[in-house]
């Protein structure tokens, strides 16, 4: 391929690898304060942008307090979740947890189905629709808008854990509830911040990714498997790591689709953040089996 | 709390089992005529089945007002099959088995019509088809039992490729969805060029479903085509149309039969301008002039539809479940009234084929026959293009 | 076996469902239904298999409807395109899907929990699409039709009379095996794995096989589940083995019991009538309305996981019998687990 298509693709690569890091930071929080693994991390993507969507078309509100809207609600919407599902199931074994998530992504993802149809839908872009042009590529300003907001929400997001009380208190409580509690932090007011906001990153990557990539009641899947990947990438503990995870799938993903070769068109794209999280689990599972030989 | 979740269930239940009893308040005097339909209202065939089922309650009530069909109410039973051929299957032998029907209109799609045709066949019951493919109704013999009323992909191909030639575009770039649909045009899209002249210098594919076709236009971008004809519904030829916007294409878009509805236009929003595609004279009927046999029924129906549904609503595709319920609609009338379900259903499937001469539908006008289980004359199809959000007949 | 099926209730209720299951076919008010119970048989397979993986090994399955989808494609391919006689297509398929759950089936279980669930769903999905891309072999998107009827000699099971038979026949001996598991050795070290796997290693259970074993068995009867389908529809696509068939198997699991053989018919008959039968009516009825309802049996799936996984973990079958069981004690003073 040319350059000026390399560039097209990287671009667009990087841009969709941000939104993974995206998901993929929320995955982390909630994971690193609450030990659970939330399967509707991806449906808070696609809130963010059906929502923006409905509120600028349908109820006219100007842009953006639309967005901002957009993602309060979806971080609402979190809050509400870990209410309502997570703690009422309070002996729940591992099984149950992951299924009640479960249930809780298909209800979002039903819901919106429900209410707003099935149809792709493509919100206002930020700053217009002219793609730019770049060494012969034309990058769509989109573009980066996602790649900047995802830059920004994770230099923001390391200064709040680590330099504000909250922050380091859900810190605390990843480290060591029991400690945390004895100290006067909550672990359970804990756990409501983290879902609210992993909800709201997830849904702000689904905010800027929607004018750009549509839209529509079942995004959230995918978005949510590949968001895993990130994390998982990063161990579900380093926000860096899963940040680069991101962008690296997103990259690869886009590359692989350039280059045209046969299998790697439409649907085949999808298969291979997957393959690249079954072989990250098969090298985990592999170093599982070694600590298991050792001890 | 676990005594109030069994008392929720137990309200469920009871509340399912209010439908289930199935009761309707009217004694009417005579047995319903029942018919079955499959339409896809929800997944990738929605803007299509929507429709359609629409069209079809329309149609119930307005009979049954004027008080049935001699005097038998008139019940379409529809079932969504969610745009999932296997679903199709399933819900059509639903139809035949537990509702006894005795007809059955639709499908939507031609990837359910194509799975239904043997379970069709087998239980000796008409279908009459609201797909594209004239594979659905092609070899004749074998497809006793099935008509379609929607016209072809092989008749869309011979409205557009002429305009090609007397344009003097001689290579074109075909994009195309790999569903039966897709595949279906495409194939005639392949068989048909020689004969106009014109020549495939790429073919790509995507899936239904896909949000981003620029990978695959990047790559017809790089050709000598002076025109992308893309075949698919509504949603991916809307990206398509999007896509070629961004990466700024100036060649123009032509597209299949399958975008003849305006939630094509406005999910491609300004993109959809300039698109030029073959559709049934529905979409322009204050165009068609007063001497075309198909004015009144297409003025009728959409003024009828878009009575309720509002203006700009009626397309072709909710057309042609008019017509194929219209065909079963006029077997019924002519039937005697004591017939068992299956020499009813022989009867009606008779009918159609033999009955229905110079009929004006919205689609064309139908003349089947045992060798043609489409009946419609070329002609049918209109060649349109979309200027700004509105649809314009280029004659 | 016939032994370890204890209490004269359950032998009772054993043979309510026998008769009833007998009845179904030759009553003229319930033959209508022939085709759902056939579709509640197929699923019963199915459903069964993931209780014994969920329920006995404690570990979640989101990908279970790959291995429906494998035996059904085997099944497809070999006894359309190839020719191959339809039985041993069938048995082809089990082999093939046990092999493949085998393989995969270490590296996965050694994963816990989260991971494990996810490295299930990445399969299944990895399975779907290539059902879907692999056009030339499957189909395609919109699938195959022209599947030939199973058939004995000159016994073909062409009409749904035969087939429900047939597929209620492999149903029940699923079940049968199934339970005879739960109540054998396998069982035994089944629940102590699920109890605690550290205290089972230390008894000496190889955790990871017996977790495989089991997966290799759900696999197998999925599969022939997935065989028995495409010989009843005589068609197949890949919609029914997408994500969200995955998802709609584990309601079935947790509605019925995740730790409960029989409760697996329970879970599948009553999300298969509930979305074959009740949801449509309820949907005509509010589409009538012009309230266009499309995705009320998503929503209510995804209602009755976390319901019964919040309020009834054990399941409803088993929660009902509890519930008969306070009411009434003396019914099942035995003890038996079902």
């Amino acid at each position: 391929m040319s350059l000026d298509q390399f560039l097209q693709y990287l671009v667009s690569g990087l841009s969709q690898g941000s939104i993974y890091a995206l998901v993929g930071l929320g995955f982390t929080l909630i994971y690193a304060v609450t030990k659970i693994i939330n399967f509707a991390q991806g449906e808070f993507v696609m809130l963010g942008g059906m929502l923006s969507f409905v509120l600028i078309r349908s109820a006219g509100i100007p842009m953006v307090p639309a967005l901002l809207l957009s993602i309060i609600i979806a971080a609402a919407i979190g809050a509400i979740m870990y209410v309502l599902a997570i703690r009422s199931a309070k002996k729940a074994s591992g099984v149950s947890l992951i299924v009640i998530t479960i249930g809780a992504a298909i209800l979002i993802r039903g819901i919106a189905g429900e209410v707003w149809g099935v149809d792709a839908v493509r919100p206002p872009f930020f700053t217009g629709n002219e793609t730019l042009s770049f060494l012969g590529a034309r990058i769509h300003p989109q573009a980066l808008w996602i790649i900047g907001t995802t830059i920004a929400i994770t230099i923001a997001l390391h200064l709040f854990l680590s330099h504000t009380m909250l922050g380091k208190a859900l810190k605390a409580c990843s480290v060591n509830p029991q400690a945390a509690t004895l100290v006067g932090i909550d672990p359970r007011a804990m756990g409501l911040i983290a879902f609210s906001l992993a909800a709201a990153l997830g849904a702000i990557g689904g905010v800027v990714m929607a004018p750009l990539t549509l839209t529509s009641y079942n995004v959230g899947v995918m978005l949510g498997l590949k968001g895993f990947v990130a994390a998982s990438i990063g161990g579900f503990t380093s926000p860096l790591a899963t940040v680069i995870g991101g962008i690296a799938v997103g990259v690869i993903e886009s590359l692989a689709v350039g280059v045209g070769w046969g299998p790697f068109t439409s649907e085949y794209k999808d298969a291979i953040a997957l393959v690249i999280l079954l072989l990250i689990l098969l090298i985990r599972s592999g170093r599982l089996a070694a600590e298991e030989r050792v001890s | 709390m676990r005594k109030w979740f069994y008392l929720l269930l137990a309200a469920l239940i009871l509340a399912a089992a209010i439908p289930l009893a199935g009761c309707s308040s009217e004694k009417a005097d005579k047995a319903a005529y029942k018919v079955g339909a499959v339409f896809s209202t929800s997944g990738g065939y929605s803007s299509l089945g929507v429709p359609e089922q629409r069209t079809v309650e329309m149609m119930v009530e307005e009979i049954n007002d004027k008080g049935g069909i001699n005097g038998h109410p008139l019940e379409v039973i529809v079932y969504n099959d969610e745009s999932d051929s296997t679903k199709t299957l399933a819900l059509t032998t639903k139809l035949i088995e537990q509702d006894q029907v005795l007809a059955i209109v639709g499908p939507t799609f031609t990837g359910g019509s194509k799975a239904i045709l043997d379970a069709v066949k087998t239980a000796e019951i008409p279908n009459i088809s609201c797909a594209a493919s004239v594979d659905i109704v092609t070899p004749v013999a074998d497809r006793y039992w099935v008509f379609k009323t929607p016209q072809t992909d092989v008749q869309a191909v011979r409205e557009i490729y002429p305009y090609l030639e007397e344009a003097g575009i001689t290579t074109i770039a075909i994009i195309t969805d790999t569903s039966s649909f897709g595949q279906g045009g495409k194939k005639y899209l392949d068989s048909e060029k020689g004969n106009y002249g014109i020549s495939i210098v790429r073919d790509e594919t995507f899936t239904t479903g896909d949000t981003n076709m620029q990978s695959q236009l990047t790559r017809i971008k790089g050709t000598s085509a002076q025109a992308v004809v893309c075949w698919a519904t509504d949603k991916e030829s809307a990206i398509v149309a999007q896509d070629m916007k961004t990466l700024g294409f100036s060649i123009p878009l032509f597209c299949s039969h399958g975008v003849a509805t305006k939630a094509f236009i406005e999910q491609a929003g300004d993109a959809a301008n300039g698109v030029i595609l073959p559709a049934g004279k529905l979409l322009v009927v204050d165009e068609v002039p007063k001497s075309d046999p198909q004015k009144k029924v297409l003025t009728e129906y959409r003024d009828d539809y878009e009575d309720i549904y509002g203006e700009g609503t009626v397309n072709t595709f909710g057309g042609h479940a008019y017509d194929a319920l219209s065909m079963i609609v006029m077997a019924l009338e002519d039937m005697d009234e004591d017939l068992s379900t299956k020499d009813a259903r022989a009867f009606i499937r008779n009918y159609v084929e033999n009955d229905i001469k110079d009929w004006p539908g919205t689609g064309g006008v139908f003349t089947m026959s045992p060798t043609d289980h489409l009946g419609m004359v070329p002609g049918s199809l209109a060649l349109i293009k979309i200027e700004e959000g509105e649809w314009t007949w280029l004659q | 076996m016939l032994a370890r099926v204890r209490s004269k209730w359950t032998w009772l209720a054993a043979g309510l469902l026998l008769v009833l299951l007998i009845l179904v076919p030759f009553v003229s008010l319930l033959s209508p239904y022939t085709g759902l119970m056939i579709f509640i048989g197929i699923y019963t397979m199915v459903t069964v298999g993931l209780c014994l993986v969920m329920g006995y090994s404690g570990q979640v399955s989101l990908g279970q409807s790959a291995f429906f989808g494998i035996g059904a494609y085997f099944s497809a391919i070999l006894s359309k395109t190839y020719d191959v006689n339809p039985w041993l297509a069938m048995l082809i398929g089990a082999t093939a899907t046990g092999a493949f759950a085998y393989v995969v089936g270490f590296p996965v279980f050694r994963l816990r929990g989260n991971y494990l669930a996810m490295a299930t769903l990445g399969l299944g999905i990895i399975i779907y699409i290539l059902f879907r891309q692999l056009g030339q072999y499957t189909g395609g998107p919109d699938g195959m039709a022209g599947i030939p009827y199973l058939s004995f000699g000159g016994f073909a099971f062409d009409t749904p009379f035969r087939r429900y038979f047939l597929i209620w026949g492999f149903c029940l001996a699923t079940l049968l095996i199934s339970q005879n598991i739960v109540n054998s050795r396998t069982g035994r070290a089944l629940r102590a794995i699920h109890g605690s796997e550290t205290a089972a290693e230390s008894l000496g259970i190889n955790v990871s096989l017996y977790k495989v074993k089991i997966f290799v068995l759900s696999a197998v009867f999925s599969s022939l589940a997935g065989s028995l389908f495409v010989h009843h529809l005589r068609f197949v696509s890949p919609q029914p083995f997408d994500f969200m068939a995955s998802v709609v198997i584990v309601v079935m699991a947790v509605t019925g019991g995740l730790a409960s053989v029989w409760g697996a018919i329970f879970g599948a008959a009553t999300i298969r009538i509930l979305g074959d039968e009740i949801l449509p009516r309820l949907e005509n009825l509010a589409t009538l309305k012009a309230w266009h309802v499309d995705y009320l049996n998503i929503i209510i799936y995804a209602l009755l996981l976390i319901l019964v996984m919040i309020f009834v973990p054990q399941g409803l079958f088993l929660g009902l019998k509890d519930a008969i069981g306070r009411w009434q004690p003396k019914l099942f003073r035995k003890g038996s687990k079902s």
